[in-house]
């Protein structure tokens, strides 16, 4: 009874506020090391949302948390509304996992790869077969179907584990650093994969400890170091939030550069001139203080060639929020075993 | 043909959205259709690294060969009445080998990080384990039978025929049914693949030799004859050659059982606990 009614509850909050992922003061610790120390998240339903840190930030633990395969010591998570404790069985239902480590077997071919999910999901041989064939097209692997995907390379063993994910199309799907230990090539591919996901309606949780990648494909991002999250927002907001973006401007007459210097420097810090004799470049807070300072120039008879405002890269977002920089390299090699080509 | 091959296809979005949009989920299997759809996953295994079965076979039939025609004459008389004396303990040290093995590949799951995978399914929990230890039955059947099928080309033709022998087989392989959970144990325990293989071989090694499998413990000090009638490999080799000679001894059987129900007892839960607490 009271389960029946602490469901309806849960099901009325989820229907208020859809959150594919709604996660409060997530802890777990591994003997004294404290992986995650008090994680909060809200992934809205149906957007990418990325989960930014360096190596050992506690992203894998949080994911795993999420997907049901640790317990949190403390703090709760709820999966489309269902406690990933509570519900275990439910929540499983629900999503699917792309672990860290390309989670295919490795002693099997491609093809029994993704039979063997599709029977597990509850296909009839026939139907398990049709199903790998048509993800195996999708992903362009029927030529290597019928290899032992320890003989895939890093890019190819990517693509059927993601293929593995979507046998049965799970509302929510966790891809734990996709791309990681991939060349330039299969990371793109990964990357127009998650964008066609999304673009179907997935909400996906994606872990990166890269820069770009989250730039790249996530609506929202977590920035997460230590085991917390340290700051949330759109990219556009993080990059913001570091305030200083970089106006570029080219005169379309250099001997103006020095009156121009003096009018940016009035409402702009550090005005530098540029190697180019016509360019020059300022730090500003934000879009509207560059706008107007660009009107002034126009106002005061400077011709503007062109301008430009620079905004941080996301590396430098890092830099801001942790006072250190974000060093993927560590990681990549202790995974490559798993993305060996 | 041309040897010049295009680079595969870039996955375009429309095909994706084509396979998405397929047939609306089934309901996820049953414990049963779970757990055999991880028993045929240890089937392809046989079939595609056939190494490992081929790595605890070679030793025993070598044995076989070697120890019949080298010391047959002397330890037993003849080649003949050896072969019949040490053919269930080779068959014995062929299946109990095997069971090593199911602890490599849990140890080999987990590490390659296809256990997150099958843990993250609406499947029955137990499933991938009670699907691979199904599946470890069919590889303990064909390492017995390899040795069973040498020793019946070399002349091995025991009292108790046909019966005997598949009665014997059976018994070895009930028994390693037992001891497989304790490697299943060890490999989530355990580091790495090798460590679960060296840790299995060290044990089983002492074991089977510390036995009854190849000598009559009679020549043998009092205090290590003790040992060896203590061993529960002796018990299990004995058990055996009574059923394939067509002599069973009730008692020998019914220990072997005892140890081996007393094993899953202990091991199969241990094993499940490990197994979900996950890495």
């Amino acid at each position: 009874m009271t389960d029946r009614i602490t469901q309806d509850l849960t099901a009325a909050r989820a229907a208020l506020a859809p959150l594919a992922i709604e996660a409060t003061g997530l802890v777990k610790s591994f003997g004294a090391t404290r992986a995650v120390d008090g994680v909060d998240l809200a992934v809205p339903a149906g957007s990418v949302y990325g989960v930014l840190g360096p190596n050992g930030a506690g992203k894998t633990t949080t994911i795993r948390m999420l997907a049901t395969l640790l317990r949190p010591d403390a703090g709760s998570a709820r999966i489309l509304g269902h406690d990933v404790v509570r519900e275990a069985d439910r929540v499983r239902g629900l999503i699917s996992l792309t672990g860290q480590l390309a989670s295919v077997d490795e002693d099997l071919t491609g093809r029994e790869n993704l039979v063997m999910i599709a029977r597990l999901l509850g296909h009839p041989w026939r139907a398990a077969r049709a199903r790998a064939d048509a993800l195996l097209e999708a992903f362009g692997l029927t030529e290597a179907a019928g290899r032992l995907t320890k003989a895939y390379s890093g890019g190819m063993r990517r693509r059927l584990d993601i293929a593995a994910s979507l046998v049965v199309t799970p509302p929510l799907m966790f891809l734990d650093e996709p791309t990681t230990g991939l060349d330039p090539r299969s990371r793109s591919q990964v990357w127009d994969i998650v964008r066609a996901l999304a673009a179907e309606g997935t909400t996906i949780l994606l872990c990166t400890q890269y820069l770009e990648e989250a730039d790249q494909l996530a609506e929202g991002i977590a920035v997460i170091d230590h085991g917390r999250v340290i700051a949330e927002g759109t990219p556009a907001q993080l990059k913001a939030s570091v305030g200083s973006s970089t106006l570029h401007v080219r005169l379309l007459d250099p001997a103006r550069r020095g009156d121009a210097e003096r009018i940016l420097g009035g409402r702009l810090a550090e005005v530098r001139p540029g190697a180019d004799p016509a360019a020059l470049s300022a730090t500003c807070p934000d879009g509207d203080r560059a706008a107007l300072a660009v009107a002034e120039l126009a106002g005061a008879g400077i011709g503007v060639g062109e301008f430009s405002l620079g905004q941080p890269s996301l590396d430098e977002v890092f830099l801001a929020l942790t006072g250190h920089v974000a060093e993927p390299e560590e990681d990549e090699a202790a995974l490559s075993g798993g993305g060996r080509a | 043909m041309s040897t010049e091959r295009r680079p595969p296809a870039v996955p375009p979005a429309p095909d994706l959205h084509r396979v998405l949009a397929t047939a609306p989920a089934p309901a996820p299997a049953g414990a049963l259709s779970a757990t055999l759809t991880f028993a045929w996953r240890g089937m392809l295994k046989i079939r595609h690294v056939p190494e490992q079965l081929i790595d605890v076979t070679l030793t025993p039939v070598l044995f076989t060969v070697l120890f019949t025609y080298m010391y047959g004459g002397a330890i037993a008389g003849s080649t003949g009445a050896y072969l019949t004396y040490i053919l269930p303990g080779v068959l014995t040290m062929a299946v109990l080998f095997t069971t090593v093995y199911s602890g490599v590949a849990l140890n080999t799951d987990m590490t390659k990080g296809v256990v997150d995978r099958f843990r993250s399914l609406p499947v029955w929990r137990p499933a991938p384990l009670a699907g691979a230890v199904t599946g470890d039955l069919l590889r303990f059947l064909v390492a017995g039978s390899v040795v069973v099928l040498l020793g019946v080309a070399l002349g091995y033709r025991p009292g108790g025929g046909v019966w005997g022998i598949l009665a014997a087989l059976a018994l070895v392989i009930a028994f390693a049914f037992g001891l497989s959970w304790v490697f299943t144990t060890a490999g989530l325990l355990l580091r790495a693949p090798n460590a679960v293989m060296n840790v299995g071989f060290m044990a089983l090694f002492p074991l089977t030799f510390v036995s009854n499998a190849f000598v009559e413990p009679d020549t043998l000090p009092g205090w290590l004859e003790a040992i060896v009638d203590a061993n529960p490999i002796s018990h299990l080799v004995t058990a055996a050659r009574g059923l394939a000679d067509g002599d069973p001894s009730a008692s020998e059987v019914a220990i072997v059982l005892a140890v081996a129900a007393a094993l899953t007892a202990v091991f199969a839960p241990l094993t499940s606990h490990l197994y979900r607490r996950g890495r």
